[in-house]
């Protein structure tokens, strides 16, 4: 006998929660519990008074698995909000990625051409190596980390998605 | 507002919040509560043998009352003993809060004795926890954790106390009128899906009402208005384990429970239903059997406070979020709003009186009175010798609990205490200790296999200290019986660690604890001995011997259709393939 699994589509959700201590375990907890996909995740709060965060999931799963998804955090005590950035539609996503590259040479002079190209700023940089700091999409980062394999990457770092609808609505 | 200790403030708010039974067990890091409840004038605390056994405690008190039952238990070992209780509150939905002692602030984290990261490992069994570093948030805690234990579905909650919390001091606070800034569960249906609602059942030919535990949870009144939904659309009902009561097992439209161990009448109704009205049920595995195959010509609606359990494994044509009861009021309004008359189901009930033919309770049985007792026999001579005594019954897990389900009729709720979700041996007994604390003048039985019992037989002695009338009806099988008749089913036959040897003398166990034993042997001692543990005052045990191999049907085996029922032993092939071994 093999297990089967499904395959599913992405979803951005961004979940507004109660900033108290344990709130992020409970969240990827229920993740890990029930068996659901995190792809990314970021919290930071987000009011005035440090009493809300925000946190961004970015998941996948079948229609119905997503549907549970939001309604399992919607249960949750502490949970304020869930919304499904990509079912409403048109929507920002970012991703920051510090990227380390280490070389001299060629290499060192087409990886400053190719974050010239990718808009990805010189952060820190020494007679054998560069930090950039890239914004972007995933898909925008992704490509850009994987030309700088090419290039002496020696260490990525990268924050995870953060997203928001378009226009002049809020959550 | 007021000054006090820590420990002060937590007996207070349980004073305030109408807390009149406490079940616990002391340690360490909860002397100073215990100190604040000492010969306290109103609240009773009840010291029962094992942390387990007061989170079961306090679950059939919840159960039988509809109050949210309190447990007490220390750090570390008192906290872990309680998980398998609190865990089992939130499969069955049942109020609860678990106040736990906590190593002192300034310890956490250090691996302090009796330390455990309380709030860590019961973050996924509550349905909300809390760590308190600050006294002065203890009121607002415990008030807020009543009102989430016992709003919207209920469910336990813990509340992780630190030593010095209770020791230090501060103000007590008692909020208003509990506005929580998140958990707002949605009580009131809307009135949009209940009009749809009332269209999809006027316009059914061969609905269903399939009903659970939510309709208990929702208060007797939920039960009586589900009554008078169902007498007034005249259409069948049945209802799963945990939903037992909500509905009168004598009424003709009563088709049994369904599911796994459920009559063939309610699985087969399910199965050809036009309509289903789900009430306060989940779609649990054990009753949906193969989803692929389930209710497959029906329109479904489904009405529940949680809106997670809604689409999670059967998708529904309709949904109602809402309390049970408030969306079964709106029906029945909506109902006689619209002038609407019962419907003619007759061919519907000659089909379902045709499957009732089969008589599928049935079982095979030798009359004379040197016979075994055949333990549907013991369990119908019960429900017999009770009738009109209003008994509170609970059970353990296994083939006894089936059995219970099967063949004892009830007419009321909150009388019926089982284990449905997380099927937890150990609970039946403890359950009815606080059963009987809560209806002191009651007849609470709590019908036993030899095993299950063995997981908190301790709890004899909570229950010679506080000289409770409990009864324990064991059906003594000699075997997990529910394992052995897995075993038959599925490995044909290899009674892999399923006898239960060495077993005790229940009768000298009695005498040992002050109780009451006695012994059934044979069908012509049963009903004299059923008579004799109910007229006898104070506790006693029954081991009522039965026949050793009898199995439990109808069955349907582990992810087999509804219409897939093995009706009799002998419908049973030895082997499964692998997918269906992989099943629960
Ligand atoms: C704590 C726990 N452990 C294991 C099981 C698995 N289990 C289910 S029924 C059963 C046998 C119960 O035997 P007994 O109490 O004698 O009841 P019977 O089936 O014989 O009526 C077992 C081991 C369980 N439900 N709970
Ligand atoms: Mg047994």
């Amino acid at each position: 006998m093999k297990i089967k699994t499904e395959a599913g589509e992405r979803h951005v959700l961004a979940v507004t929660v109660d900033n108290e201590a344990g709130i992020l375990a409970k969240i990827t907890g229920l993740f890990s519990a029930r068996g659901y996909n995190i792809e990314s995740l970021t919290v930071a709060d987000i009011s005035a008074d440090h009493a809300l965060s925000r946190i961004t999931i970015v998941t996948s799963g079948p229609p119905a698995v997503i549907d549970q998804i939001i309604a399992q955090l919607d249960r949750l005590v502490p949970v304020h909000k869930v919304t499904d950035l990509t079912d409403q539609g048109a929507h920002v996503e970012r991703e920051i990625a510090l990227v380390k590259v280490a070389g001299t040479g060629d290499k060192r002079i087409e990886a400053l051409r190719m974050a010239d190209v990718f808009r990805a700023k010189v952060v820190d940089t020494t007679l054998s190596s560069f930090i950039f700091e890239i914004t972007g999409t995933s898909d925008k980062v992704d490509r850009f980390i994987a030309l700088m394999r090419e290039c002496g990457l020696v260490e990525v770092g990268r924050t995870g998605v953060v997203a928001i609808g378009r226009g002049s609505e809020a959550l | 507002m007021t000054e006090m200790s820590g420990a002060d403030m937590v007996v207070q708010a349980l004073v305030d919040l109408g807390v009149d039974t406490v079940f616990g067990y002391p340690g360490g890091a909860v002397l100073p509560i215990y100190d604040a409840l000492y010969k306290h004038p109103t609240i009773k605390h009840i010291l029962v043998r094992h942390e387990q056994a007061a989170t079961h405690a306090a679950e059939g008190y919840a159960r039988s009352t509809g109050k949210p039952g309190v447990v007490l238990v220390t750090s570390g070992p008192g906290a872990t003993n309680a998980v398998t209780g609190i865990t089992d509150a939130l499969l069955d939905s049942i109020p609860m809060v678990v106040l736990t002692g906590q190593v002192p602030t300034t310890l956490i984290g250090t691996d302090a004795f009796q330390e455990c990261d309380t709030v860590g490992i019961t973050r996924h069994c509550t349905k909300h926890n809390y760590l308190v570093m600050d006294p002065d948030r203890l009121g607002p805690i415990i008030h807020e954790a009543f009102h989430i234990a016992t709003h919207g579905r209920p469910g336990p909650v813990v509340i992780d106390i630190p030593k010095n919390v209770q020791v230090a001091t501060g103000t007590y606070t008692v909020p208003g009128i509990i506005e929580h800034k998140s958990y707002r569960p949605q009580v009131e249906p809307d009135a949009d899906a209940i009009d749809a609602a009332i269209d999809l059942i006027a316009a059914a030919e061969r609905p269903v009402f399939y009903t659970g535990g939510g309709v208990i949870n929702a208060g007797p009144d939920a039960s009586a208005a589900l009554r008078q939904f169902v007498s007034l659309t005249g259409a069948p009902i049945t209802s799963t384990l945990m939903g037992l009561g909500a509905f009168p097992a004598d009424d003709p439209k009563w088709l049994g429970m369904l599911g796994m161990h459920g009559t063939f009448e309610s699985n087969m109704a399910m199965n050809r239903a036009d309509l289903i009205i789900a009430v306060g049920a989940r779609f649990d595995d054990r009753v949906t059997g193969r989803l692929d195959a389930f209710a497959p010509e029906a329109k479904k609606i489904h009405i529940d406070i949680d809106r997670s359990s809604i689409n999670k494994i059967v998708p529904v044509d309709l949904a109602v979020v809402g309390d049970a009861g408030r969306a079964l009021d709106a029906l029945i309004a909506a109902w006689q709003d619209k002038g609407l008359k019962a419907r003619d189901y007759g061919e519907w009930w000659r089909r379902i009186d045709g499957w009732r033919a089969t008589r599928c309770l049935d079982f095979p049985e030798a009359k004379e009175p040197q016979a075994d007792i055949m333990p549907q026999r013991a369990v119908k001579a019960l429900f017999d010798a009770t009738r009109g005594r209003d008994p509170i019954i609970t059970t353990e897990v296994g083939q006894h609990q089936m059995w219970a389900a099967q063949h004892f009729g009830f007419s009321a709720p909150n009388r019926w205490l089982t284990s449905g979700g997380l099927g937890t041996m150990g609970y039946g007994f403890p359950a009815a200790v606080g059963a009987q604390i809560a209806h002191p003048n009651r007849l609470v039985i709590c019908i036993a296999g030899e095993a299950s019992l063995q997981m908190n037989i301790q709890e004899m002695g909570t229950v010679s200290q506080y000289r409770l009338p409990v009864k324990i009806f064991i059906l003594n099988n000699e075997w997990m019986g529910m394992v052995r008749q897995w075993q038959e089913l599925t490995y044909e036959s290899r009674y892999s660690n399923s006898y239960s040897d060495s077993l005790p003398d229940f009768v000298k166990l009695a005498d040992a604890y002050g109780w009451t034993g006695l012994r059934i042997d044979t069908l012509g001692e049963l009903e004299d001995g059923i008579r004799t543990m109910i007229e006898t005052p104070g506790p006693v045990i029954v081991d009522c011997r039965v026949a050793k191999l009898a199995n439990c049907f109808p069955m349907i085996p582990s992810g087999a259709a509804h219409t897939d029922m093995i009706l009799q032993p002998n419908d049973i092939v030895g082997t499964m393939d692998d997918e269906a071994k992989a099943l629960v």
